[in-house]
């Protein structure tokens, strides 16, 4: 698989890649990595649930309990993306744009969730939103239970989502002009317009990525949740938490076609959030 | 998918969580900004240490060859990491003085299911002490490393300790509190764990089923009835014992929490008699976490006369005691004094009212079983 033997025989994908030598040697690379962490583990995924059958996934698909889960998992992982979008661009431009005393601190704050173990976050939000928590008790108060039911979900969600918004649209905010915003005030547009139609167009492609990221990671989340969702069936019982309980049950075959299923569903909506990235990207023009 | 983020109470958790934090830490560099190329270069070092050690800490848990040292793998549930660590202790040291020679029993812990399927996935567990029979039955049933008649092999149908379910109750017991019946009171919030991810929990789920079998006798219907209001009343359905734990002491929340009584009195010690009680109900279940040697591993390792001496070990008056200390039941309290002795509890097996396990474990907590017809939406 060397180079050398590739490039003479004039193979047109090859030569398409340009001047840049190495391209087999990386590609071969890239694919075997993919092969070993992600389509090896993905294939025996697929083999196990394949054994339940066209009827194994109907029976699944039919039961309440695992439709009310599905839809629980990836509504309120939307949900909660699209908050941590937004809450993620406005962090993202004042961590950028402004310079202040302790700014480093604050943005390499940004990361925590990343590296925090999940169970640690779903035990120390909930410490913070239970009734007689810090900000519990005052919800409390006013009659609002945030734990122990699908806000709880929601708001592990946004926790564990918000660097993926912030950390993706922060090198664009840098890269934006300030000219530009200048420019759009002198030639008369109110700051809304100068908002709308000079500086969410740009963002908005990374904003989505950032969002499909959130989205993503959100969906597979199941340690500070567990925490935090009271986990009752029907009623705050996400879908991880159902593939757990299959195994519990020793019925890997009935975990698998839960994964499978989530799978399917999550890789149609990443694919239709990517599809709208690359409209937006290129009514941008700048593909 | 959720494999990386298992309960955190865990037995794999250490080395898992030390690469996954190795994995996920190069994030800043993700802001291409220049002025921070040294911080980033400086972290992927502290990353590339991290994870070195990680993989280092991975190949030394890796099972070493049995002439290295001489070790026993204990596979056990969640709350008895205190229990075994004494009892490990008092055996290793009784084997070497009885001129066995060095030996190690290393115990690891985690839900009772998700044990029984790291031994079915292949974990070396010489012997596994869980919480609940229908574990080990499924260990037997799937891998055949385990006899189908394990519960003969020892004595007490092997039972060296029984347990069985006590009421955690906030001090002073405000909600009054005193038996089953009051659980499925409108204004009384119970937390347990998920009879389907936990072994405390399923004990938890035939202690009410029992406890409503004696009251209403062959009445199916009102059975149903009573444990499911007892469900309906359920705040939170934690997937471990050790989660609701968490919820209900240190989070405040719900009013009750019926609990293993090992673990109940591991709660009014740890945070203190001042805030909760324990309310003893009238009758109770009688909870068996049942011991077996996982033959087709001992006789791979050439462990198994160790094994076997563990095992018997468990029912000498020596361990009896520590038993006791630790609030389990023992099987044997002949040897010992009156006041070491555990509360006078009336407690009825399960087995007599609902049958075998094998039977228990199909009709009530598999996939639509009665749990979860009790618990389906309405």
């Amino acid at each position: 698989m060397s180079v050398a033997v590739a490039a003479p025989r004039r193979r047109p994908f090859i030569r398409k890649t340009g001047a840049l030598p190495g391209f087999g040697l990386a590609l071969g690379y890239a694919l075997s990595w993919l092969g070993f962490i992600v389509l090896l583990p993905l294939a025996a995924l697929f083999l196990r649930a394949s054994s339940a059958g066209v009827e194994g996934f109907a029976v699944t698909l039919s039961d309440p309990r695992v439709q009310h889960a599905l839809l629980l998992s990836f509504g309120v992982s939307a949900i909660a993306a699209l908050f941590a979008t937004l809450a993620g661009v406005i962090i993202a431009w004042a961590l950028t744009r402004y310079d202040f005393p302790g700014r480093q601190v604050v943005d390499a704050m940004v990361d925590l969730p990343f590296a925090l173990p999940t169970a640690v976050a779903g035990i120390a939000l909930a410490a913070l939103y239970a009734p007689d928590g810090l900000l519990g008790a005052p919800l409390a108060k006013l009659g609002w239970q945030v734990v122990y039911n699908p806000i709880g979900i929601f708001i592990a969600l946004v926790f564990i989502g918000l660097p993926y918004a912030v950390r993706t649209v922060q090198p664009l905010i840098a890269e934006i002009d300030r000219e530009l915003e200048e420019a759009a005030a002198t030639l008369g547009a109110t700051r809304w317009q100068t908002v709308f139609q000079v500086l969410v167009p740009p963002l908005a492609p990374a904003a989505l990525t950032g969002l499909a990221l959130a989205f993503a990671r959100g969906l597979g989340e199941y340690g500070s949740v567990i925490f935090i969702a009271g986990n009752l069936p029907g009623v705050s019982e996400i879908a991880p938490l159902l593939i757990v309980i299959k195994l519990s049950e020793f019925d890997y075959t009935g975990a698998t076609v839960i994964a499978v299923i989530m799978l399917a569903l999550a890789f149609l909506m990443l694919l239709v959030i990517n599809l709208i990235q690359a409209w937006s990207r290129r009514r941008m023009g700048n593909a | 998918m959720a494999g990386r983020d298992s309960d955190f109470v865990g037995s794999q958790g250490r080395e898992t969580s030390a690469s996954v934090r190795a994995g996920k830490a190069p994030a800043p560099d993700r802001a291409p900004r220049r002025r921070r190329a040294g911080v980033s270069l400086a972290a992927l070092a502290g990353v590339a240490v991290l994870g070195l050690s990680a993989a280092a800490s991975l190949v030394g848990s890796f099972p070493r060859p049995a002439h290295a040292a001489q070790a026993l793998l204990n596979v056990s549930y969640d709350p008895t990491r205190e229990l075994y660590r004494d009892l490990s202790a008092a055996f290793t040291a009784d084997w070497e003085k009885k001129g066995g020679g060095a030996l190690q029993v290393r115990t690891s812990h985690g839900g009772s299911g998700a044990q029984a399927r790291t031994v079915i996935d292949g974990a070396p567990a010489d012997v596994v002490t869980l919480g609940i029979p229908s574990d080990i039955d499924a260990i037997a049933r799937l891998t055949g490393k385990i006899p189908a008649d394990w519960r003969t092999k020892l004595p007490n149908n092997a039972l060296p300790y029984t347990s069985t379910v006590v009421f955690v109750v906030r001090k002073g017991n405000p909600k009054n509190i005193q038996d089953w019946s009051d659980l499925v009171r409108e204004d009384v919030g119970v937390i347990t764990p998920n009879p389907k991810t936990s072994a405390g929990g399923r004990w938890n789920f035939l202690g009410a089923w029992g406890y409503a079998a004696e009251k209403f006798g062959k009445d199916d219907a009102k059975i149903r009835e009573f444990v499911g209001a007892l469900y309906r009343n359920v705040k939170s359905l934690d997937t471990g014992a050790r989660g609701s734990t968490i919820t209900f002491a240190q989070r405040n929340f719900g009013d009750v929490m019926p609990a293993w009584e090992n673990e109940a009195h591991l709660i009014t010690g740890e945070f203190g008699k001042d805030r909760f009680d324990i309310v003893i109900p009238k009758t109770s279940i009688l909870a068996e976490p049942p011991v077996a040697l996982v033959a087709g591993n001992v006789d791979r390792k050439g462990t198994r006369k160790e094994a076997e001496a563990f095992l018997k070990f468990l029912y000498t008056p020596e361990a009896q005691r520590i038993i006791a200390k630790h609030h389990y039941r023992p099987s044997d309290v002949s040897a010992l004094k009156p006041e070491e002795r555990p509360a006078d509890i009336k407690l009825f097996r399960i087995e007599d009212l609902l049958g075998g396990w094998d039977v228990i474990q199909k009709t009530y907590f598999d996939n639509g079983g009665v749990f979860d017809q009790l618990t389906a939406r309405k």
